[in-house]
C-alpha cells in the first residue's frame, strides 16, 4: 500500500486554506521556550498554546470556531515569521490581526488594553485594570491574563504583581522570566 | 439514542486519508490518484458543515472518492486518444441508484450504491463500511430486497 506522500498531504492542506474552506488553520511553531501551538481563523490569530496536546486543542478550537479545523502551514507563516523575529530580538511589535470573537466583552476589553503595553515595560494587574476602566478589578484582570488565548503576542508576561514580583504565568514563571529578560525588562 | 458527534475535520482526514488514497490508487493508478485525492477531501471539506452527525463517515468518504474516480475514468486522458464509447442511455447508473436508494437505511443504501452504482467489489465495500465482504454482501442484498418490496407496494 502506497502511503500518502508528505508532498501530497501538504498540497491538500495548502489547497484547503487557499480555497477558504477552513474555520481554523493551525501549526506548531518552534521557539526558544518550547514548541508553540499556533492557530488562526480568516479574521486573525486565535490561539497560541504552550505544552499543547494537539488533539485537545483541535477539539477546543472546533467548539469555539467551527469543525473545519486543519493543520496547514501557510496561514500560520506570518505569525511564525514574526515570532522568530521577536525571539531574535529584532521585533518589538507584532503586526498581526487577532480574532477574539469568542471572548467575553470584559476579557476582550482587557486584552485590547494589554496589547498596548509596550515592549520591555511592565504594568501591574491593578494598573491594567484601571486602564480598562475597572480600577478595582485587579483580580479579574489576573484571571483574564491566566486565560489569555494569545500569550507572547498579547503580552501578559508584562503584567506583574503590585510589589513588582512576577506572581504567575499560565506557561510557567520560567517562561515569563525568559520573555522579560529577552525584552530587557529584567536584569 | 445518542448519535456520534462529528469530529473536527483534522481527525476525519487523519483517520481516512490513507485508505482513501489506496482505494484511489487501485482505481486510477498513481498519477491520477493524487488529483482525485485532493478533490475528494476538498469536496468533503465543502460538505462538512452540512453533516448532522458523525455516523458512516467512512462510507461517506468512500462514496465521494468513488464518484470522483468515476468522473476521472470518464475524462479522456490527454495523452491517449481513445474513441468515445456509446452509452446505452445517457444517465449514469449511480445517479439513478442514489435516487432510488434514498429511502433505505444508511448502511444498506451505501452498500447498494457502492455495489451497483459504482461497481466496487464486496471487499472494498466492506472496508468502506467498516465491516467485511460478507457483511457488505448481506447489506446490499437486504437493500435490494427492500427496494423490490417497495416497488411492488
Amino acid at each position: 500500500m502506497t502511503p500518502v506522500s508528505p508532498d501530497l498531504d501538504r498540497r491538500f492542506r495548502d489547497a484547503a486554506a487557499r480555497e477558504g474552506l477552513l474555520d481554523v488553520a493551525y501549526d506548531v511553531v518552534d521557539s526558544p521556550i518550547g514548541a508553540l501551538f499556533v492557530a488562526a481563523t480568516d479574521r486573525g490569530l486565535c490561539r497560541i498554546s504552550y505544552d499543547a496536546e494537539p488533539e485537545r486543542e483541535v477539539e477546543s478550537l472546533a467548539k469555539a470556531f467551527g469543525l473545519r479545523v486543519l493543520r496547514s502551514t501557510r496561514p500560520i507563516d506570518a505569525a511564525r515569521h514574526q515570532l522568530d523575529e521577536y525571539f531574535d530580538g529584532k521585533r518589538h511589535r507584532f503586526e498581526l490581526d487577532v480574532d477574539l470573537a469568542p471572548q467575553a466583552d470584559f476579557n476582550r476589553l482587557v486584552l485590547h488594553e494589554l496589547a498596548r503595553v509596550p515592549y520591555g515595560e511592565v504594568v501591574t494587574y491593578g494598573q491594567l485594570a484601571a486602564r480598562a476602566a475597572r480600577p478595582r478589578a485587579a483580580r479579574a484582570v489576573g484571571m483574564v491574563m491566566n486565560r489569555n488565548p494569545l500569550p507572547i503576542v498579547l503580552p501578559c508576561h508584562r503584567v506583574v504583581g503590585a510589589n513588582g514580583k512576577l506572581v504567575g504565568y499560565a506557561g510557567g514563571l520560567d517562561r515569563k522570566e525568559t520573555l522579560l529578560r529577552l525584552e530587557g525588562a529584567l536584569l | 439514542m445518542t448519535e456520534m458527534t462529528l469530529p473536527p475535520f483534522e481527525r476525519f482526514y487523519e483517520a481516512h486519508r490513507e485508505e482513501i488514497y489506496a482505494f484511489l490508487v487501485r482505481r486510477l493508478g498513481h498519477d491520477r490518484a493524487e488529483d482525485a485525492f485532493q478533490e475528494t477531501f476538498l469536496r468533503a471539506l465543502r460538505a462538512y458543515p452540512k453533516l448532522r452527525h458523525g455516523e458512516h463517515l467512512r462510507a461517506w468518504a468512500y462514496t465521494i472518492a468513488s464518484r470522483i474516480a468515476v468522473d476521472e475514468h470518464r475524462r479522456p486522458r490527454p495523452d491517449v486518444d481513445l474513441p468515445e464509447l456509446a452509452h446505452l442511455d445517457g444517465r449514469p447508473a449511480f445517479a439513478e441508484l442514489e435516487h432510488l436508494a434514498d429511502a433505505l437505511p444508511p448502511t444498506e443504501r451505501a452498500a447498494v450504491v457502492l455495489r451497483y452504482g459504482y461497481d466496487l467489489d464486496y471487499a472494498d465495500i466492506g472496508t468502506a463500511l467498516g465491516s467485511n465482504a460478507t457483511a457488505a454482501r448481506q447489506a446490499a442484498s437486504a437493500g435490494i430486497r427492500r427496494l423490490r418490496r417497495k416497488d411492488l407496494s
